[in-house]
């Protein structure tokens, strides 16, 4: 790279880099991962491990020999690592994240170009490929073994309850340790705290790494669509409260909707990004085959992100549209 | 001679129908689920192509410019009719596991753009080498789309399994279908087109 820039007017100075923003990222995600750690163990850990250190060798080697450029930015690289290993079951086998890391960075992110480049976010992309390709490793749910006490035992997530046996299925979910804020029974590593996730989104939006909108506008979408089905016929279909708070919907909505690279640029493309997605997610989860969808409906949104850019698109400072 | 090992050398590489001219899309994704369906959807094709091409540049002055494609249509529908029967009756498992896509190849476009943009214009010796050509690059690439999403998809290749157990199942369905010609189509682009 040149050393000096030439470039016209006006010249803004921002501490603010590329790098700086995806650390804000992994400090954020920090919360949730320490709750997830302390509730699944060691095995948690080996995927965190194996996630996080296969998508930045893999960057690096794809940058140092495919390339022929600087390997830019490792941050953004252990975010997707971390963001794949919390969106997968603890008891993912080290192998099964190993492709997962490879599809991420492999093929979704450097073979279109790398930092900046993806059209799609490649950690739901990555969850997406394991949950296709490994469907038998990604639903099977074991109760959590805690780093103290209890041994393990396999059981549904309660969205694959709700999704078989509607509300009433639920009707002993307190009895089965599920918790709306806290930990509950099975899922995604990530899913385990609620609370956490929030408290780390909270961190991004005082940081200003993140704007509000599309998760917001994602919750909104799944309340009212669900408070409208609920309302309609509360026997077959589960209510707002449980369908914000269960399966990866803040995880996806915070951290994987809200990817700079693969979200609209104006926030009014973010609240129909958001929209969509909770739609989507609505619609996969009381009549999809799959119990959850959040990562589906964000591939989905991310492949309409050109055209709501276009849609929203600002004009220039001065001129007319 | 050296024009006719050109013709048929130019069927791989620089006409290659999937890699470069991305004719027969359809079976080319829907087949190559494994090493042994890609070859077998080659060699059904190539059959076709060789003696559609060959009719077509032997009756080619005599069609009419206006009924062409439905003449050269009904030509090619002769010469599937002809596979679908011999396949049946000598390979009935390799027909089964193709199914639709045996009677599909009449409305391949590899085999009516070699009879529109080669044979009605050259001779017939010329057409079947043509023929043999396109339908050889066909058959190679189709069968090493299978072979590598045989391998990544069900850990065999053709049909000899080297781990127990499933592979990435997403290689053997659509989306992986997809991916394996994209990347190998770059390979292509990269490394054998001039």
């Amino acid at each position: 790279m040149d050393k000096f820039l030439v470039s016209p007017p006006p010249h803004a100075h921002s501490p603010r880099t590329t790098a700086s923003l995806m650390r804000d990222v992994i400090i954020a995600l920090l919360p949730a991962t320490i709750v997830a750690v302390v509730f699944y163990g060691w095995s948690l850990v080996l995927v965190l491990a194996v996630s996080v250190a296969s998508c930045v060798l893999l960057e690096w080697a794809i940058c140092k020999w495919l390339m022929k450029r600087p390997f830019e930015c490792p941050e953004a690289a252990v975010v997707t690592g971390l963001l794949l290993a919390l969106s997968l079951p603890y008891t993912t086998p080290w192998w099964v994240v190993l492709i997962g890391a490879a599809f991420a960075i492999g093929v979704v992110k450097m073979t279109f170009g790398g930092l900046g480049q993806n059209v799609f976010n490649p950690a739901s992309a990555a969850r997406v490929f394991l949950l296709v390709s490994f469907p038998s490793y990604l639903t099977h749910w074991e109760m959590p073994q805690r780093l103290f006490g209890a041994d393990a035992v396999t059981g549904p997530t309660v969205l694959s309850l709700a999704n078989e046996g509607g509300t009433q299925a639920l009707a002993n979910l307190s009895q089965m340790g599920w918790h709306p804020l806290f930990a509950y029974v099975g899922g995604s590593a990530g899913e385990i705290s609620v609370l956490a996730l929030l408290v780390g989104f909270a961190y991004l939006l005082l940081r200003r790494v993140v704007k509000i909108w599309i998760p917001l506008s994602i919750f909104v979408t799944v309340a009212a669509v669900s408070a409208v089905f609920h309302a309609i016929d509360p026997v077959t279909y589960t209510g707002p409260i449980f369908n914000l708070l269960s399966g990866g919907l803040v995880l996806g909505a915070c951290f994987m909707a809200t990817d700079y690279v693969t979200s609209p640029m104006t926030s009014k493309g973010g609240v129909i990004f958001g929209f969509g997605i909770g739609l989507l997610v609505m619609m996969i989860r009381y009549f999809g085959a799959y119990p959850e969808g959040v990562s589906f409906a964000i591939l989905l949104m991310n492949m309409a992100v050109p055209l709501i850019d276009r849609w929203c698109h600002q004009p220039k400072f001065g001129r007319e549209e | 001679m050296g024009k006719k090992i050109s013709l048929i050398l130019d069927g791989f590489v620089r006409n290659n129908p999937t890699f470069v001219l991305v004719l027969g899309m359809c079976p080319t994704l829907a087949t190559t689920t494994s090493a042994v369906n890609g070859l077998a959807m080659g060699l059904a094709t190539l059959f076709v192509l060789v003696f559609s091409n060959m009719a077509i540049s032997a009756i080619a002055p005599m069609v009419p410019d206006k009924v062409h494609i439905p003449v050269y249509i009904v030509v090619i529908a002769t010469f599937v009719t002809v596979l679908q029967l011999l396949m049946q009756a000598f390979v009935p498992s390799v027909y089964a596991t193709l199914g639709l896509f045996i009677p599909l190849i009449v409305v391949n476009c590899i085999v009516l753009g070699r009879a529109e943009a080669f044979a009605n214009k050259n001779g017939v010796v010329a057409s079947a080498l043509d023929g043999i050509g396109v339908g050889l690059g066909f058959t190679v690439s189709l069968t090493v789309i299978g072979i590598v999403r045989e391998i990544l998809g069900s850990g065999s290749v053709f049909g000899w399994k080297f781990i127990a157990g499933d592979g990435i199942l997403a290689f053997v369905m659509a989306p992986g279908a997809f991916l394996v010609l994209g990347y190998l189509m770059a390979l292509f682009n990269k490394y054998l087109k001039k």
